[in-house]
């Protein structure tokens, strides 16, 4: 297991790793690079990746507890059914056709979006963070889907991340018809 | 020259240039299809990575590698995990 925290800092990330004590790598991505490398939009987001290092299982949602589960309507037990059975090699996968027509693939704006960002990033580092909140507007403008931007920026423009802009944001989103979460079928 | 310097931050490094040279490195990036941000006001731009590239990579299904610091700076990478099964998990504390 790898963890990777996509978050503004690593004292964001802190107080969780600590009070979790993993004994897997805890990792910290402030650059936004596991997403762009798998085009992750949202967290959670679970791969799996087999012993010769290919995906066999692409992006997911998945959740270690039923905590949130009144919200996102999503059971943590089906997935870790699913993962012990993969662990154990008690069940099959599916092919690698299936598995590639699984994949969510990234369009050139969100790329342009990841560039935003990542501009964004770069000068939120040097103490520019007008300049930092307008790319990163621009981005979620981008890619309206990705919340990795739209809702994983917010601190880094002094925005509650959990409060009332989030929440419109998510009404609005879901009201047009779209999910929040999205997980794999099946 | 600090007055006339463009920054270009390109996986992860940034170069200082000349703004018309640094110009002419985010058109060239941006004819090969590479997605480039501009802030001229901050006189910075970063080259981002195609949707080609990222497609090609995920479609091969070959896991792409990454290196990350944990919480103590120590950079750990994917790759390192190679002949074990890896649960990758992403998450935020927002």
């Amino acid at each position: 297991m790898i963890t990777v925290a996509v978050d503004r800092s690593s004292d964001a990330a802190r107080p969780w790793i600590e009070a979790a004590r993993p004994t897997h790598p805890s990792l910290i991505d402030t650059g936004h690079r596991v997403a762009d490398l798998y085009n992750m939009v949202n967290v959670p987001t679970v791969v799996w990746i087999d012993e010769a290092g290919r995906i066999v299982r692409p992006n997911d949602v998945a959740f270690g507890t039923d905590t949130f589960r009144h919200i996102t309507g999503i059971e943590a037990a089906r997935h870790q059914r699913a993962l012990r059975a993969w662990v154990l090699g008690e069940a099959g996968l599916v092919s690698e056709a299936e598995t590639r027509a699984l994949l969510s693939l990234p369009s050139p704006s969100d790329q342009e979006a990841r560039a935003e960002f990542g501009l964004g990033r770069w000068l939120y580092e040097r103490g520019r963070g007008g300049a930092a909140a307008r790319h990163f507007a621009r981005a979620g403008e981008l890619a309206p889907h990705d919340f990795m931007i739209r809702r994983g920026t917010m601190p880094m423009r002094g925005i509650d991340s959990m409060g009332p802009e989030f929440r419109s944001m998510l009404q609005e989103w879901t009201a047009a018809g779209h999910r929040y979460y999205r997980p794999l079928p099946g | 020259m600090s007055e006339q310097t463009f920054s270009i931050v390109d996986d992860d490094v940034a170069i200082e240039l000349e703004a018309s040279e640094a110009l002419g490195h985010a058109d060239a990036a941006r004819a090969v299809g590479r997605p480039v941000a501009i802030d001229a006001e901050e006189r910075a731009a970063y080259l981002g990575i195609s949707a080609e590239e990222r497609g090609r990579q995920l479609l091969s299904l070959e896991a792409p590698d990454f290196a990350l610091p944990d919480l103590d700076g120590r950079m750990h990478s994917l790759s390192e995990h190679r002949g074990r099964k890896v649960f990758l998990v992403a998450y935020g504390s927002w």
